[in-house]
Formats: C-alpha cells, sequence, structure tokens
C-alpha cells in the first residue's frame, strides 16, 4: 500500500483528521436527474459562500438520458415513444461532452468541491477524476486505465465510467461521473455515448464475472476520491 | 478611454483552445469583476468565465460556438463607459488598453481572476439579461439542421429559454416538418452582391452567409474512431493537422476533381540557370524550378480566369489577383504561404519570395495574410522524388498543379538538322492539374498545360 493510500485509510479512522479539510459524503439513493440538477446547483452556490464543506453526493438515478453541452442529438437513438416506453427521460445537463446514459445499477458521483491551486486546471481535474476512479478499481480487482484524448476511465478497450464536469465560477465543480457496477448495459445501445462508436461499454460486474455490493463500491470510490483530493472523509 | 481585455482564460496547462458556449451578458450590460459573463466548453468540462474588472461590456469579439485559442480576445470591458450608452466602441480604441489578463497570460499560464462571490446571473429569475437566454449553439444547431424556427418553439428553460429538450420535443411532435412546410414559399435572400462583383448578374440563390456556411460544412467533417491496442500511441491532432484534415475532407466533398498529365523538359530552363546563376549568386539568390513554374503559371493564368477563379453559390468569381499558393512540408504538418500578386514579379522575385515564405514557415513565422488569399495552388511531391501526384483542390480555388521528380529520361525527338527521329537524354518531369470540373473542363484543363509546357520549355531569357 502506498503512503498516500495509507494516509487516506488513516484519514477514514479520524487518525490526522485536523490535518485535512473535510468531504462530506452524501448517499442519496435513486435520485431523479432533474432533481439532482436543482441539487447540485443550490450546493454549488453553497460551496463558493463557504456555506458548507467539499461534497460528494453518490446516488443512482431512473433511466435517463442526458446531453453534454457537446451532444450531437443525433446521438440519441431512439424516439420519443420508444423513451417512454422504456421509462427513459431525456434531459440537458450543463456537463460538459457528449450524450450518456444513467440508470440503475450505476454509481453516479457529483463531487461539489471547491477546487485550489495546484488543482485549479480542468484537465488536471478530468485526469483526478479518471485517477481515482482507477484507484477504486484497482482496490475492487479490476485494472482500468485512462485512454489518451478520451476522456474516461476504460477496462481493456471497453468504457466502464464516463465523465462530465462543469465547473463554476470560483472553481466549484458539479457533475462528475458515471461508473457501470451492475448496469442493464442493453441500455446503451439506445445511444451513442459521448459520440464514441466503437468501443463497448462495461460495467464493474461483466468485468469481474460477479456481483459486487453497490455499498462497497461507494466505500472505495469515496476512499480514493478523499485521497486523490487529499481531504478526510466525514 | 481604456478598455480592459477579456482573454479566453488558460484554464490549465494542457488547453490550448477553449469554444464560447454562451455569453451571460449582452454588450452595454454592467459587469461586476468575478462575476460569471461566459461560458465556455472544452473536452468534456464547461466552465464560467468570470469578469476580470468591473464596467461595462462594450464588445463581443468571438460569438457562441467559435473555438478560439486561450489568450484571443473574447470581449472588452469599458471600467468607465456606463452602461448600454454606446456598445460597441470602434476596435481601433484598443491598444491603449490595461489588458490585466491578457498579462496574466503573457506572464505565466493562468488568466482567471480570483474566485466569483457572485451568484451567476443564469439563476436569477427576471432581472435575466438577453443574452442569457438566447438558444446554446446546440440548440441553434439543431434549429438549423431540421429548419426550425426558434420562435415557434416554446421555452421551458429559465426566463422562458428554448432547451435542447424543448427543440427535441417539438421536433418529434411534428410542429417543425408544418411549419417548415409552410415557410418553403419563396423567401427573401440575403444580398449577395458583395461575394462576386464581377459577376454581371448575380444568382438569388446563395441563402447563408459564406463564412456560416464553411462553418456549417467544417461542423459537420467527424472523424470515425477506432479501436485501440495495447501498446499503441494516441495523441490529439495539433492545429496544422486538424485543420488540414477537416480542409481536405470538406475541399474533397465540395469540388469536382478530375486529373491531367503533361510531361515538361526542362533543358530551356536549365539553360536559363545556368545563365543567370553567377549574378543571381552576386545577388545572394536563389531560383528553384518551384520558382520558374510558379513564375510561367502566374503568366499562363491571365489566359485562363477560370483556373484562376471559383464557383461561389450560384456565380463565378474570376479573381483580378494572381496568387500563386506554394505548399510547404513542414515535416510533419503542411502549410500554404501565398506570393500575392505573382504575375507582377520578376523570375528572380518569385525565387526570393519563395525563399522567404518557405524558410518562415518552417520557423513558424509566417503572418495570417501570408497564407491567405491563395488563388492557385502548386505543390511538389517531386521534391521527394515522387513521380506524380494527384493532389486535393483547395476550397476556394479552382485548381492545383502538382510537379514531379525531374529525372533524365530518354526521349525521341526530331533531330533539328536532319529532321529524323533521335533519342537524346533530357531532364524530365511529370505535372499534374487537379481542376474542379464545376468550372474547368477537361479541354480547358489541356489547353492550360499545353501552354505552360510551351512557356517552360521556350522559357524567355528575361523572364
Amino acid at each position: 500500500m502506498s503512503a498516500v493510500a495509507g494516509l487516506a485509510q488513516a484519514a477514514r479512522r479520524g487518525a490526522v483528521a485536523t490535518a485535512l479539510p473535510a468531504l462530506v459524503v452524501r448517499r442519496l439513493g435513486r435520485v431523479d436527474y432533474r432533481e439532482a440538477l436543482v441539487l447540485q446547483e443550490e450546493l454549488v452556490a453553497a460551496r463558493r459562500s463557504a456555506r458548507i464543506p467539499d461534497t460528494l453526493l453518490l446516488l443512482e438515478h431512473p433511466h435517463a438520458i442526458t446531453l453534454g453541452s457537446a451532444a450531437d442529438p443525433a446521438h440519441v437513438l431512439i424516439g420519443q415513444e420508444e423513451r417512454t416506453a422504456l421509462g427513459i427521460t431525456l434531459h440537458d445537463s450543463g456537463r460538459g461532452g457528449g450524450v450518456t446514459y444513467h440508470g440503475p445499477g450505476q454509481l453516479v458521483g457529483y463531487p461539489v468541491l471547491a477546487l485550489e491551486e495546484p488543482r485549479r486546471d480542468l484537465h488536471r481535474y478530468l485526469r483526478d477524476l479518471e485517477g481515482a476512479l482507477i484507484d477504486a478499481l484497482a482496490g475492487l480487482g479490476v485494472k482500468a486505465e485512462r485512454a489518451v484524448g478520451l476522456t474516461g476511465v476504460w477496462t481493456a478497450c471497453s468504457k466502464v465510467a464516463a465523465i462530465g464536469v462543469r465547473v463554476s465560477s470560483g472553481w466549484i465543480t458539479s457533475h462528475g461521473f458515471a461508473l457501470n457496477v451492475a448496469t442493464d448495459l442493453s441500455f446503451f445501445g439506445t445511444i451513442v455515448p459521448c459520440g464514441i462508436t466503437d468501443r463497448p461499454v462495461t460495467s464493474l460486474e461483466r468485468e469481474l464475472g460477479r456481483a459486487v455490493p453497490m455499498v462497497e463500491v461507494e466505500e472505495r470510490v469515496a476512499g480514493a476520491l478523499a485521497t486523490r483530493f487529499g481531504r478526510r472523509l466525514a | 478611454m481604456a478598455r480592459i481585455e477579456v482573454p479566453m482564460p488558460q484554464m490549465g496547462e494542457s488547453i490550448a483552445e477553449g469554444t464560447v458556449l454562451k455569453w451571460l451578458k449582452a454588450v452595454g450590460q454592467p459587469v461586476e469583476r468575478d462575476e460569471p459573463i461566459l461560458e465556455i466548453s472544452t473536452d468534456k468540462v464547461d466552465a464560467e468565465i468570470p469578469a476580470p474588472a468591473s464596467g461595462t461590456l462594450v464588445a463581443i469579439e468571438v460569438q457562441e460556438g467559435e473555438t478560439v485559442e486561450v489568450g484571443t480576445i473574447v470581449a472588452y470591458i469599458d471600467p468607465e463607459a456606463p452602461p448600454s450608452s454606446n456598445g460597441g466602441a470602434p476596435a481601433g480604441e484598443a491598444e491603449e488598453a490595461a489588458p490585466v489578463a491578457a498579462k496574466a497570460v503573457a506572464n505565466g499560464k493562468r488568466a482567471v481572476p480570483e474566485p466569483a462571490e457572485t451568484e451567476a446571473p443564469v439563476d436569477q429569475g427576471p432581472a435575466q439579461p438577453v443574452a442569457a437566454t438566447a438558444p446554446t449553439p446546440v440548440v441553434r444547431r439543431i434549429a438549423e439542421e431540421h429548419g426550425v424556427d426558434l420562435a415557434q418553439v416554446e421555452g421551458k428553460g429559465h426566463a422562458g429559454r428554448v432547451t435542447k429538450q424543448d427543440i427535441l420535443a417539438y421536433i418529434e411532435s411534428g410542429k417543425a416538418a408544418e411549419a417548415a412546410a409552410e415557410r418553403t414559399a419563396p423567401t427573401p435572400s440575403p444580398p449577395v452582391a458583395a461575394l462576386a462583383p464581377l459577376a454581371p448578374e448575380p444568382a438569388k440563390a446563395a441563402p447563408p452567409a459564406p463564412s456560416d456556411f464553411w462553418k456549417a460544412f467544417y461542423g459537420q467533417v467527424q472523424h470515425p474512431e477506432f479501436p485501440m491496442c495495447e501498446g499503441d500511441r494516441v495523441e490529439p491532432m495539433d492545429k496544422i493537422r486538424r485543420l488540414t484534415a477537416e480542409h481536405m475532407v470538406v475541399a474533397r466533398r465540395i469540388a469536382a476533381h478530375v486529373h491531367s498529365f503533361i510531361e515538361i523538359d526542362f533543358t530551356a530552363i536549365d539553360q536559363v540557370r545556368k545563365e543567370n546563376k553567377k549574378a543571381w549568386e552576386e545577388q545572394g539568390a536563389r531560383v528553384s524550378y518551384t520558382a520558374f513554374v510558379a513564375w510561367a503559371v502566374a503568366r499562363v493564368l491571365r489566359e485562363f480566369p477560370h483556373l484562376n477563379g471559383t464557383i461561389s453559390g450560384e456565380n463565378i468569381i474570376y479573381r483580378e489577383s494572381v496568387n500563386v499558393g506554394i505548399a510547404v512540408d513542414l515535416d510533419p504538418g503542411l502549410i500554404v504561404p501565398v506570393v500575392r500578386d505573382t504575375d507582377h514579379l520578376s523570375l528572380l522575385g518569385v525565387g526570393m519570395k519563395i525563399i522567404d515564405l518557405a524558410e518562415r514557415a518552417r520557423s513558424r513565422q509566417l503572418a495570417p495574410e501570408e497564407i491567405q488569399g491563395t488563388t492557385f495552388t502548386i505543390t511538389n511531391p517531386g521534391v521527394l522524388g515522387t513521380v506524380v501526384g494527384m493532389p486535393i483542390i483547395p476550397k476556394g480555388t479552382s485548381a492545383i498543379l502538382g510537379t514531379g521528380a525531374i529525372e533524365k529520361r530518354v526521349v525521341v525527338i526530331d533531330d533539328p538538322v536532319t529532321g529524323t527521329d533521335e533519342m537524346v537524354i533530357r531532364k524530365r518531369a511529370l505535372f499534374s492539374l487537379g481542376h474542379d470540373h464545376r468550372l474547368v473542363d477537361g479541354a480547358d484543363s489541356a489547353r492550360f498545360l499545353s501552354r505552360l509546357k510551351q512557356v517552360l520549355e521556350e522559357f524567355p531569357a528575361d523572364a
């Protein structure tokens, strides 16, 4: 175990509780996409005025297709009727990136952080999120990596986590990542994820060949994020 | 009056450019320091950009949907101007501006002001600035693609803004098709007079302004992605590569490419070179084969205005100037600097200009105007040994000449004295002319090449 990972574990136990700023983790269960948007807006405002500490929202969405600012509407492959039949809602998101799918079995993480130097770097923030997820996956026994030029987290040749973020004035982050844990991957057939046509989407369950409790994944992800950003879990 | 520049900020070490997603403030509106005034997008991140100073937003230089390099001025703030008194102050007054943020870009990496304490105006209901209710580029693009009049779409976003969801729902509802059908009746199109001053009666069917048209076309260039394998190296395209990739796809898509070939004998040119070599050397000049070709091409082009023109909408533009562009290999990369008014230069002048441009191209010191305005292009794959090439015609022009390798060949000629067939060894090269068959027919191309061959093979001593 690396010194940093050890520090994080220690941090989780509260051993160095005063040394690091807090990261509050809020597990919200299943939340409608639109509600989560409103909540994030409020948290961003609150974080900017320092009314709350850095906060990580962990949740699941019901079936939803969301469009980032770079989304090509042609990458939504099913029409309104079919979406209604499948119980999928369509949303404008306010994050960067293309089209993605959210649904049950997917761990969605929305870190609302006030970035400080030297982390005030949009690319670095993306790489930090990827790094945290890669660390978390490693802890769960899945080897994942970055793909140069393609934001997200990838196993051998498949995408396991999608990333799309927003940085509001004052370097306050919102939106974040969607990690497929036990996602029904057939729903990705309704979109072209992030405009990438030829690289399949995968899930943790598929990579491991067994089910993983969501709570275990949440633990790992929260821990890895805290470590990566030098925060203590609170 | 000092105006403060608002540059596209460097929001990360490896970030070279950003796309303006949305202006949160309109020209003439007051802005507070650190208040978000626009949203940008880069890769998978959307970010708000705060004002570097308080004042009035007096000019917006980069429109929504445009992508510019870091450091490019996107707007000007006047710290003294009263709100909306004089919206667009003349650009000429920018010199003595106090470029607070721009200086930050020059000095270090960051031009991002301190954290904003104010709320983004997009969150506030009634006091909505005009720009914030304007549709995003994505919405506008969808509207354009589907021929939807945005005014017909009910906006359910903040302050009645039409969101992507609204327009997608509208299109799905089928109303778009109905409305579009009603509108197909004659609509007045914008004037195109400036487009083709030489055309006797410019045709009236050129709906979008040229820049919008090309923007739309470039927007459609999508390079398919391919799977990677272990050990593969992947890196993002640099700017020249990306522009070249887009340009080639678009140019290839638009022009009706045809290629014709001719073989040129360099005996006369070698003679001129030999005779002038000493004189040129004394002037410190070199005159390459390409210079000979460019000089001859420029003269012949005067006789063939089609090849120095282009189809533009429903019109043909015949260019007044003959500006020969010379493709320069940057290894890696390609750039085409232009020899302006090539037909007004002497052979020596063309030669010196080409050497100057090529050297500065390789050291990346060309000014923007030195790579614009080409009316005809010469590319020289022969310099690397290629016998002949079939180059793509750059957009906005109708022809490109490819010069193959100059090699000694055995050829059969009429003996000038005896009139019998004779085998001789001559320096020759294959030239290819790529021409846009929309404007240049095969016979035109043949006549041009024959005339060019004649000039090159009987090269005047006093060029």
